[in-house]
């Protein structure tokens, strides 16, 4: 599971393009995820520039 | 808002608008939508663009710019700075724009030449009609519109989601999503009419810090580092502190900027039936620089050039769209974005010896030979080693750009 920390991410978008399933979607001023597409590979995590996005067991 | 439109633009960057402003133009119906409640905010970019580049749309209103650039320092890993005159930084002279005010008086030429415009309204998939797309379902205010359009523009940016729908694969690879922070600094002591890159594996591996002049003691202080390269304790916002600490201590920071450019290849085709996608949503930022500006307003304005033609037919299948991707790769455009991704693939692979090397030998180059080709030619007489990193393939691909 990928969970976003709001108080971190500011919205850029990163890692919406580099996830390969689309599982991400910059909505607005929040980040939103879908839970059943993710397939928990964490590029997302990889490319966030602040470190918003942790990667869960 | 209507029903139904000839033309529905998704995104309101200065493709979006610029796309927009062109159908409304030439007398077609055209909703342009925002997912934000303001056009421009929050700001993700640099901010920098070229004069001459800029001047083949419009000359600039005196509001959109901060600072007007005529030199460009280059900083090596080892503190030696080249300094790239007027003949020589090319299109990096040029302006660092107030792009708050600049989208937005994008969006209102846009809107004086009759194009409407929704603010706080997201596209959320495409309206298929027999496999082709007619349209977009609209989020606003908690209610879904289903909009119908004679053709589509996704303008939707780095973060571009309508295209995927779509069924065009637009995802960026790690290594090519140069992720980035910035912070508008001031109090700090500037050249208000110079741009500085520094270089170097341990200030921006993969990329550079730049100071994009604002004014008097004010500029964009930023950096992007390759997607591959950004770990815990070395994301972009880890070295830009360390940057500024070390460069501008007592400088005060007014605003934080992140964001993301792609530096991949365009997308291998940048129409569809019915849709034409632009600007960081084709993937056409500057591979080198992460310059997108340029190449947003370029082939939004194509796009409506292009798309008014197919809709005047009443044929906008991609056959008939085609002229519009073609035309681009062929453009300034596209031949200066397929030599930068070249050079971009030889530059991240430099260590701090070559780059060094490369820029001590440059800044000894006679200003009167100066051209890219050149420029090369001296780079790889004078570094033979950074000529065999490069191996055959990618001396040949680095030589056909040009």
């Amino acid at each position: 599971m990928i969970e976003v920390h709001r108080e971190i991410c500011a919205y850029c978008g990163c890692c919406v393009s580099v996830c390969p399933e689309g599982a991400l979607e910059l909505v607005d001023a929040y980040l939103d995820i879908d839970t059943n597409t993710c397939i928990n590979c964490g590029l997302c995590v990889r490319v966030c520039p602040l470190g918003a996005l942790e990667a869960k067991k | 808002m209507k029903r139904e439109y000839d033309v529905l633009v998704v995104g309101g960057g200065p493709g979006g608008a610029y796309a927009a402003k062109t159908f409304a133009e030439k007398g077609y119906s055209v909703l342009l939508t925002e997912k934000r409640p303001a056009i421009g905010v929050p700001v993700r970019c640099a901010e920098g663009v070229g004069k001459k580049l800029l001047h083949e749309f419009f000359k600039p209103e005196d509001r959109w710019i901060a600072a007007e650039i005529d030199k460009a320092d280059i900083i090596a890993p080892d503190g030696f700075k080249m300094e790239l005159e007027p003949e020589r930084a090319g299109s990096e002279v040029g302006y660092v724009l107030h792009r708050k005010i600049f989208d937005r008086d994008l969006i209102w030429q846009a809107a004086g030449a009759g194009a409407e415009v929704q603010v706080k309204t997201r596209a959320v998939s495409p309206l298929m009609e027999n496999g082709a797309i007619k349209g977009a379902i609209l989020e606003q205010n908690g209610t879904s519109h289903e909009v119908r359009a004679r053709l589509t523009i996704a303008a939707d940016g780095v973060e571009s989601k309508f295209s995927r729908w779509c069924g065009i694969d637009t995802t960026v690879p790690l290594r090519e999503m140069e992720t980035c922070a910035q912070y508008l600094m001031t109090g700090i002591d500037i050249d208000p009419h110079a741009t500085e890159f520094f270089v170097g594996n341990d200030v921006a591996p993969g990329g550079y810090v730049w100071i994009f002049p604002k004014g008097e003691k004010t500029a964009n202080v930023g950096i992007g580092v390759g997607g591959d390269r950004c770990k815990p304790g070395n994301r972009p916002i880890d070295y830009l502190n360390r940057f500024v600490k070390s460069y501008f201590p007592d400088g005060k920071t007014i605003e934080l900027i992140v964001g993301g450019v792609s530096i991949c290849q365009p997308l291998p085709c940048t129409v569809a039936d019915n849709l034409m996608i632009v600007g960081d949503a084709a993937r056409v930022s500057d591979p080198l620089t992460g310059g997108g500006i340029y190449a947003a307003l370029y082939t939004g304005k194509l796009a409506g050039e292009v798309g008014a033609k197919g809709l005047e037919k009443g044929d906008t299948s991609s056959r008939n769209l085609m002229p519009y991707d073609k035309t681009w790769r062929e453009s300034y455009l596209g031949k200066a974005l397929e030599r930068n991704y070249q050079i971009k693939e030889v530059f991240v692979k430099l260590n701090d010896d070559d780059l060094n090397a490369i820029i001590h030998s440059v800044a000894k180059m006679n200003m009167s030979d100066f051209n890219t080709l050149n420029l090369i030619k001296n780079i790889i007489t004078a570094n033979p080693k950074v000529a065999l990193k490069l191996g055959k393939a990618g001396l040949k691909n680095l030589i056909d750009s040009f």
